[in-house]
């Protein structure tokens, strides 16, 4: 095996004539964390479970752990971890059956399935609670015991989608802490959220967008690559009025609203506050409560590049 | 191996913590043991009587007499006048009327025809037919006890003629109970709704909550997947069999003369069929409530009317008839009702046996087939 854990070229998948999945090809490293992002409906599911062999691609191929997804679907079903969109452990089954009916499955039994066991029960948490129904278990804790059986098997890579959609913060942060866990150990991790800032924690991501690729890299070379102008972030009571007034005015590149704050990318010039604030109130912007220089985060890189598209 | 062992043994452990799954495998059985054996029958036990005698003489009390001491049927009203009969007919009270007109005696002595009336209802058409029925064969005796009686009083001894007289007597099932009939029928129906609703359900729901792709993500073969789903709803199905011939005999003393093992032989062939249908079903549904309904609507029901559990299939428009033959149900009807009511076995019921056997295999196979190809 090279040093990628998964090569994908050309991939494709149409249902009927809807392209879901638009000719992609990125390649994942061995034992990085790789974060998978887009909006709804963007293709990501639909990707990861093409090179999870559930789906079969309509043209292109991809190698996960050296096996093409076309020709050799078993085999990398022995070689990976899957954790679906929707929980995948039986509610009606305890803690303890969940983990021993997959563990079974995947072949482990004896020691090494009491010992695996036992790791899942403490990486989740939930040691001494073998036997409380899996379906009574709070969101989050939920996330972290599928993550957990989903790896039972050791694999050497690990696919997770949306696995921290509808879970608190606190229990998200905690389930990252997972992840870099698995991936301190050697796992390869793919995930995808709809998160943005989320993508931080990962190493190398991919934007998608309506079935293609539309940015990728790290997320510190996304944002250089993408916004190169100093950002302000700006509060205000009336936003949709105030960015209809300064869309168009001359030291405005990009203008994106987030509730009652708005992100505006400024021509390189204004590189204080008070230098955008005076070039404001020239223009005449009103109900201006506060203005922030900021580190752009992803959402301001995702924002330009949709909005480029669009134009 | 051990593969489908961990299913079955996952599968087992999902019944225990579901009430209504344990309802429909251990309850049922009862229920419908009980409702067919003693709601559900089609039998006549009491026939309400009304009884019109003009003539009011010992002879036509006599005739009355024969009548309630039959013990089918009871009289319930005397009718003073013809209105009365139409008043009670209307309303249901009665199914039949025995109007005796005057003179009935004096006819009877002067050795001329006596007619009688019988007035029935016969909204029920079947169990007016069984009334008249019985009415006639009471009558007929009647008249032949007259006569040998008359006969007697003469001094002549009464000769038994070269006359015909037919005596039906109705075997494997003496009574004429529709009960003997019916409740064979249901280890059939029981058998269909555990083997073929069940397994339907249990594979929906998992795709419904987003276990099956889990499970397809697995190295679990497809094959290993549908034997270990099917295999648990076989046990129960044969369990339900169990208790329902079990009930058979203790409730209702109906007992199983032919071959138990035979039978169960041909319970497994049976349920071939219908795992098979039920593994299709759930290839073609979305939700739980999809399946359910495409299984009640769709094959259950007109599995059973083509089956001849409630109709005879000789009674059907002859399209419909040969339609039957696609039933695996209807040979499995004949088979089951072969073996616990006349006690036939292999010799006879062989045909019933292959078609059973092939037409559960191809159907086993063509769902297996199509459920593989829609998880990959
Ligand atoms: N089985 C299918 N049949 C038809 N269209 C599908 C199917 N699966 C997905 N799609 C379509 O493909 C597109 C991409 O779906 P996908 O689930 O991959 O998006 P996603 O990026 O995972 O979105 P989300 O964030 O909502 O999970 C959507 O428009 C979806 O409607
Ligand atoms: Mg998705």
């Amino acid at each position: 095996m090279s040093g990628n854990a998964i090569e994908v070229k050309n991939l494709t998948k149409k249902f009927g004539k809807f392209v879901s999945v638009d000719s992609i090809n990125f390649s994942v490293k061995q034992g990085e964390i790789f974060g998978f992002l887009g909006a709804n409906g963007a293709g990501k599911s639909t990707t990861i479970r093409m090179l999870c062999g559930i789906l079969e691609p309509t043209s292109g191929d991809a190698f996960v752990a050296g096996y093409s997804v076309k020709t050799e679907p078993d085999s990398i079903k022995r070689n990976i971890g899957y954790m679906s969109q929707r929980f995948s452990l039986y509610d009606d089954l305890s803690i303890e059956e969940n983990i021993e009916f997959f563990g079974g499955v995947y072949g482990l039994e004896g020691k090494k399935l009491i010992e695996r066991k036992d790791w899942v029960l403490e990486s989740a948490q939930l040691t001494g609670k073998e036997t409380t129904l899996t379906g009574l278990l709070p969101g989050g804790i939920k996330q972290r015991l599928a993550l957990g059986v989903a790896v039972i098997h050791q694999p050497p890579i690990v696919f997770l989608d949306e696995p921290t959609s509808g879970v608190d913060p606190i229990s998200r942060r905690s389930f990252w802490e997972l992840i870099h866990i698995l991936s301190g150990e050697g796992c390869t991790v793919v995930v995808t959220t709809h998160y943005l800032e989320e993508a931080e924690y990962c190493g190398n991501i991919i934007l998608m967008d309506a079935g293609k690729i539309v940015a990728e890299g790290t997320s510190s070379a996304l944002k250089a690559q993408y916004i190169q102008h100093p950002v302000f972030e700006i509060e205000t009571d009336s936003p949709v009025e105030l960015m209809e007034k300064i869309e168009k005015a001359p030291f405005t590149v990009e203008i994106s609203l987030f509730g009652n704050k708005m992100h505006l990318a400024a021509q390189d010039t204004f590189s204080t506050v008070s230098e955008i604030g005076s070039a404001l109130e020239k223009f005449g912007a009103k109900n201006i409560l506060r203005i922030d220089r900021i580190v752009p985060t992803l959402e301001d890189v995702f924002i330009a590049l949709v909005d480029k598209k669009g134009k | 191996m051990k593969t489908i062992i961990h299913i079955v043994k996952k599968e087992f452990r999902q019944f225990r913590r579901d009430p209504k799954m344990f309802g429909i495998i251990l309850i049922a059985p009862i229920m419908q043991l009980l409702f067919f054996g003693y709601a559900a029958t089609l039998d006549v036990n009491t026939v309400h009587t009304m009884v019109y005698d003009r003539d009011n003489t010992e002879t036509s009390r006599n005739f009355i007499r024969d009548f309630s001491g039959s013990g089918f049927f009871a009289i319930d009203y005397v009718a003073k006048n013809e209105n009365e009969i139409n008043e009670q007919i209307d309303k249901g009270n009665i199914l039949i009327c025995i109007s005796i007109p005057r003179e009935f005696e004096k006819r009877i002595e002067r050795r001329e025809t006596a007619p009688v009336q019988f007035i029935i209802n016969g909204s029920d058409g079947n169990t007016a037919n069984i009334a008249a029925g019985y009415a006639g064969v009471i009558a007929a005796n009647f008249s032949k006890n007259i006569a040998a009686d008359i006969l007697g009083r003469q001094g002549k001894k009464v000769l038994p003629t070269g006359q015909i007289t037919p005596e039906a007597r109705v075997w494997y099932n003496p009574l004429m109970k529709t009960r003997f009939f019916m409740v064979p029928g249901i280890v059939a129906m029981l058998l269909s709704i555990i083997t073929m609703l069940l397994t339907s359900l249990a594979v929906v729901k998992e795709k419904e909550i987003g276990t099956l792709e889990q499970l397809i993500v697995t190295p679990i073969k497809s094959y290993q997947l549908i034997l270990g789903k099917l295999i648990p709803f076989a046990i129960l199905g044969f369990v339900s069999v169990i208790l329902v011939i079990a009930g058979m005999r203790v409730i209702f003393g109906i007992e199983v003369r032919g071959s138990i093992i035979f039978l169960l032989g041909n319970s497994f062939l049976f349920i071939l069929s219908t795992l098979g249908l039920g593994l299709f079903i759930s290839t073609i549904s979305k939700t739980q409530q999809q399946a359910m309904m495409i299984a009640i609507f769709g094959v259950l029901m007109p599995m059973i009317y083509l089956s001849g559990f409630t109709f005879p299939i000789e009674n059907m428009p002859e399209s419909i008839q040969i339609i039957s033959y696609f039933i695996p149900l209807r040979y499995f009807m004949t088979i089951i009702r072969g073996v616990v009511l006349k006690g036939t076995g292999f010799a006879e019921l062989w045909g019933e046996t292959f078609m059973l056997g092939g037409m559960g295999l191809a159907i086993l196979l063509l769902a297996s087939m199509r459920f593989r190809k829609k998880l990959e």
